[in-house]
């Protein structure tokens, strides 16, 4: 279907994303710059300069950089494995651990929290055991596990894709010209793996940074992060313009973010490990 | 030394593996505990089976999900599908533009999607409920489609289609004899990705649905503050057989019926 006529196929879609991403980008950022009264005002903006707003974000970094680093430091290895056994594409351990990816993930959080509270289920072998009760729930600790369980897939999958790629001759190379294996892996491996990394880095990142409801199901809003702050400027305070000009600021934080991690990734794009 | 590492490599496979299934299998387990307690096993029962079943607000909120899954995954493959065609056809600055403004929803955070959408039906004075959902949806699973229809349009010949007309086939006809059965792959996969998208939202859906209309994952997220109650962990339990059931035909029914065909 090359003829110029089936361009207008597209049309429906134009539409469509125009509607309902354009539009909605630009509502956004009409709010974050205007005050209650139309009038334009760079001070919702500025709000993030505030300590009750600049500390979820300051702390939703610390996090987000935490559970990224430990997803990959649990999930390198792993794909290290699989590729060393030769584990294909389609078989079943592969789908086992991509799974969970697919899996609702309030659910996934639902099983956490049933796990870490008071009366929960570790406390409760705990008590069986006759060891004291520990306090689990509603602390950083149980928020950066929720996140990290909840995105580990999404580090795992790429990995697994950018390792399966490398040619084993270039690796054995490595290996015969008498480097020794932290060498190779360093020197060969892992550059050679940066397409994937990044992209989990990106898939595990950006979800963590703006996450609001891990953080409210296992850190019981005393663990405040910048997305419970923009959630609740919307769904409890109505404060629209406050709201919008703070989700601008993630906005621009998490553009940067990316912008720095694709910088390690010299344009390789077509090799990068996508989804499922 | 090597089975030494071998055995160490299956250590920490198995590690993964239970950090990954450990939280699944307690909340299967707790749903069929007789007590409400978390850290006590009373006796086998199957009643918060069927106390879910017999659950208005569980049921409402699990057809809706449903429905929003199928419907949008649907209409996001009908227009992702012409759209990709259209793109491919287009002139690279207006496939350029295009193709980047497709890639927003991906790139942006989802609470920035949500409530931009949120933003946007309100000010233009639409009602939020299940019709701004399932458009959120749609908006979401698009980029999904056309990033997996495109590669197979780019694949596919034009000189099939051409063919197909020379020998008297009507558009309509070359389009879903010829054309479509090439790009059935990429469709497939695009529909069952949005699909499974859909079923596994809820920061888009927390922002674009209104009062009184709850999808699975809102009202979990509503249920935590009120306590879990053990209906709960026998849903998640029907809903994760459910998606593990759907990945195992998706992932490896088209492999096996290949294998019989040959």
């Amino acid at each position: 279907m090359k003829s110029k006529s089936s361009r207008y196929l597209a049309m429906p879609y134009i539409i469509w994303i125009v509607g309902f991403i354009v539009i909605p980008l630009l509502t956004i950022v009409y709010y974050g710059f205007t005050d209650p009264n139309h009038a334009f005002t760079l001070g919702n903006l500025a709000e993030i300069l505030v300590w009750e707003n600049y500390r979820p974000l300051y702390r939703a970094m610390l996090l987000a950089a935490s559970c990224t680093a430990i997803c990959f430091l649990l999930a390198f290895p792993l794909a290290m494995i699989l590729r060393e056994h030769k584990v294909g594409r389609g078989s079943i351990i592969v789908f086992i651990f991509i799974l969970p990816m697919w899996m609702n993930s309030l659910l996934r959080i639902l099983a956490w929290q049933t796990l870490l509270e008071r009366k929960g289920v570790i406390n409760g072998m705990l008590t069986a055991l006759h060891l004291p009760e520990q306090h689990l729930i509603n602390t950083t600790a149980a928020v950066l596990i929720g996140m990290v369980y909840d995105f580990l897939p999404f580090m795992i999958l790429p990995l697994y894709n950018a390792l399966m790629k490398i040619d084993d001759n270039t690796v054995n190379a490595a290996y015969d010209l008498g480097a020794s294996f932290w060498q190779t892996l360093t020197k060969i491996i892992l550059p050679l793996s940066v397409p994937g990394i990044v992209s989990g880095v990106t898939m595990v990142f950006v979800p963590a940074l703006t996450t609001f409801a891990i953080s409210n199901m296992l850190g019981g809003g005393k663990i405040y992060l910048i997305g419970n702050v923009i959630e609740q400027e919307f769904m409890q305070d109505s404060d629209w313009n406050q709201g919008s000009g703070l989700s601008l600021v993630l906005m621009i934080f998490v553009i940067v973010s990316m912008l720095f991690v694709n910088h390690f990734d010299d344009k390789s794009d077509t090799r990068r490990g996508g989804i499922m | 030394m090597e089975k030494m590492k071998k055995a160490l490599s299956n250590c920490y496979l198995s590690l993964i593996v239970l950090f990954m299934y450990a939280p699944i299998a307690t909340l299967v387990v707790l749903s069929f505990n007789s007590g409400r307690s978390r850290a006590k096993w009373s006796g086998f029962t199957t009643d918060w089976y069927l106390e879910m079943l017999a659950d208005d607000t569980i049921m409402a909120a699990l057809r809706n999900t449903l429905i929003i899954a199928f419907l949008s995954a649907l209409i996001a493959t009908i227009l992702g599908t012409l759209a990709a065609i259209g793109i491919n056809n287009m002139k690279s600055w207006s496939r350029n533009t295009v193709m980047s403004i497709t890639n927003i929803p991906m790139l942006n955070a989802d609470i920035v999607t949500g409530i931009s959408l949120m933003l946007c039906f309100i000010a233009f004075k639409i009602s939020l409920g299940f019709h701004t959902i399932l458009i959120a949806h749609i908006t979401f699973n698009l980029p999904y489609v056309i990033l997996s229809v495109m590669p197979k349009v780019r694949q596919s010949s034009k000189d099939t289609y051409e063919a197909a007309l020379d020998l008297g086939a009507t558009p309509i006809q070359a389009f879903f004899k010829v054309v479509l059965p090439e790009l059935m792959p990429g469709v497939t996969s695009g529909f069952m990705l949005a699909f499974t998208m859909s079923l596994d939202d809820f920061i888009i859906t927390h922002f674009t649905r209104g009062a009184g209309i709850d999808t699975i994952s809102t009202l979990v997220y509503s249920q935590v503050r009120k306590g879990i109650s053990p209906t709960m962990y026998a849903l998640s339990t029907v809903i994760f057989l459910t998606v593990f059931i759907v990945l195992m035909i998706g992932n490896y029914a088209p492999e096996w019926l290949s294998r019989r065909k040959k």
